[in-house]
């Protein structure tokens, strides 16, 4: 069925595949970059249409709805106003000591609001596209949260427009975390493929003393995430490499199969 | 009429991996996200030619490696190997047939990411493996064998609403002449 100039082609594209499979990741990543940008006028017509069918909800909410809505908002916002007055002086009072005692200045917390554009399409990866590139600031490794600030992973790669992050629970985004309270360490691997808010926090010490339930945050050790991020709780501990060390079984606080908004944390 | 057909394939492969990408209603249902490249490939194979078999595997590959985490270039050669094996047995398969096509796009949809898989942990990847893998690969496999017919019916409204219309039959049959002698 195949003839003499079907088997040529097959073996040019052969060669071709192979070359791309082994070109350098800058271009790789810039052919992707490339290729993908095919698809943006499907992506702009996508996130217009859903702009589109958003905005025909919100008009269609009564208007008794949205004076009640917009009367809660606001004893919410004085709530929050006296609030954050009465911690400002309390970060005042705790930069007044830090100076005191001669003890490193914490730097104000820098978060970027971003959009998740695309999922990804192929079962094995954890990972996703946001709509902030290094246009806005976006460089690799920084941590991405959801809205109430529980850890999503770090960015991959930043791209102009775009970056593509990648979550907990893949094998290319381990985390260095913290038990709370007791303060034991561990590092934060791979999922199960179909349980995508389990993760398997590893290395933890023989003599831990774990419950279920307790927070699983940030350490701060691995030089990627800055520390204390909430990243989940302990469901179950288990005894791993021979009784050497422990594992645990963690819950993820972020709901990873359906992420809208994340926040880029600055450093 | 032969380049009306590759120029909806590779449409039809540049909707479904959009539609892969911006759609994951599958993956939060079943746990696993389907691939309609496989089965739009069982299509290609058994009724277009050879360039638009490797034109899909081709642009299908690296528009799906594009947009995901997977090295680019990785999806092609699987969809290329199951593509030229179709084509090149195509006389011997009853293309006809529903179940034929079922049963070639379930298998071609588990061939595929199966192939794909094996290049990636050859290119010291490590994607996400376990027991809910084989579970991901039946509901793509299943899902893949609905859609290959699905595109047989669908390619073939679309060719029928694009393409020549066909001639009718005429009313004279050779058969049936009087030939008149002298």
């Amino acid at each position: 069925m195949l003839k003499r100039p079907h088997y040529i082609a097959l073996a040019l594209i052969v060669v071709l595949t192979l070359t791309i499979l082994n070109l350098p990741s800058q271009t790789t990543a810039r052919l992707k970059l490339g290729i993908g940008s095919f698809f943006l006028p499907l992506f702009g017509l996508a996130s217009s249409s859903q702009r589109a069918i958003e905005k025909t909800g919100e008009a269609i909410v009564p208007r008794q709805e949205l004076l009640r809505q917009n009367e809660a908002l606001r004893r919410e916002n004085t709530q929050l106003r006296l609030e954050l007055m009465d911690s400002s002086k309390a970060v005042q009072e705790n930069d007044k000591l830090r100076r005191l005692f001669n003890w490193k200045q914490r730097s104000p917390l820098k978060l970027k609001l971003g959009r998740v554009i695309l999922s990804e399409p192929a079962n094995w990866w954890r990972t996703a596209q946001i709509d902030l590139g290094t246009r806005d600031g976006i460089s690799n490794n920084l941590a991405v949260l959801t809205p109430e600030g529980y850890l999503i992973g770090r960015v991959a790669q930043a791209f102009y427009t775009h970056s593509q992050i990648v979550m907990v629970g893949d094998h290319n985004c381990k985390v260095a975390a913290r038990v709370e309270p007791g303060g034991d360490t561990g590092i934060i691997g791979a999922s199960h493929p179909l349980a995508n808010n389990l993760v398997e926090m590893a290395f933890l010490p023989n003599n831990a003393n774990l419950k279920s339930g307790q927070l699983v945050k940030t350490s701060g050790k691995g030089g990627v995430f800055p520390e204390n991020i909430p990243i989940g709780q302990i469901v179950v501990t288990y005894p791993a490499e021979a009784g050497l060390s422990r594992s645990a079984q963690v819950r993820l606080g972020a709901n990873l199969a359906s992420l809208d908004e994340v926040w880029v944390r600055f450093p | 009429m032969t380049w009306i057909n590759t120029i909806l394939i590779l449409l039809s492969a540049c909707l479904a991996v959009f539609w892969q990408t911006a759609f994951h209603g599958v993956r939060h249902l079943l746990g696993a996200q389907i691939d309609l490249l496989p089965a739009l490939m069982v299509y290609a194979s058994l009724s277009a030619g050879f360039t638009s078999v490797v034109l899909l595997a081709v642009c299908g590959g690296l528009w799906f490696d594009s947009l995901s985490a997977n090295p680019l270039g990785v999806s092609v050669l699987p969809l290329l190997l199951v593509g030229v094996a179709l084509y090149s047995s195509r006389d011997l398969i009853l293309r006809s047939q529903t179940f034929a096509r079922f049963f070639l796009g379930f298998t071609a949809s588990i061939a595929v990411p199966f192939l794909a898989l094996i290049l990636l942990l050859t290119t010291s990847q490590r994607p996400l493996l376990g027991w809910g893998t084989l579970w991901q690969f039946v509901v793509m496999g299943v899902a893949g064998g609905i859609a290959a017919p699905l595109y047989f019916e669908l390619f073939g409204w679309l060719l029928r609403l694009l393409g020549p219309a066909e001639m009718s039959e005429t009313s004279f049959r050779s058969d049936r002449e009087i030939r008149r002698g002298r």
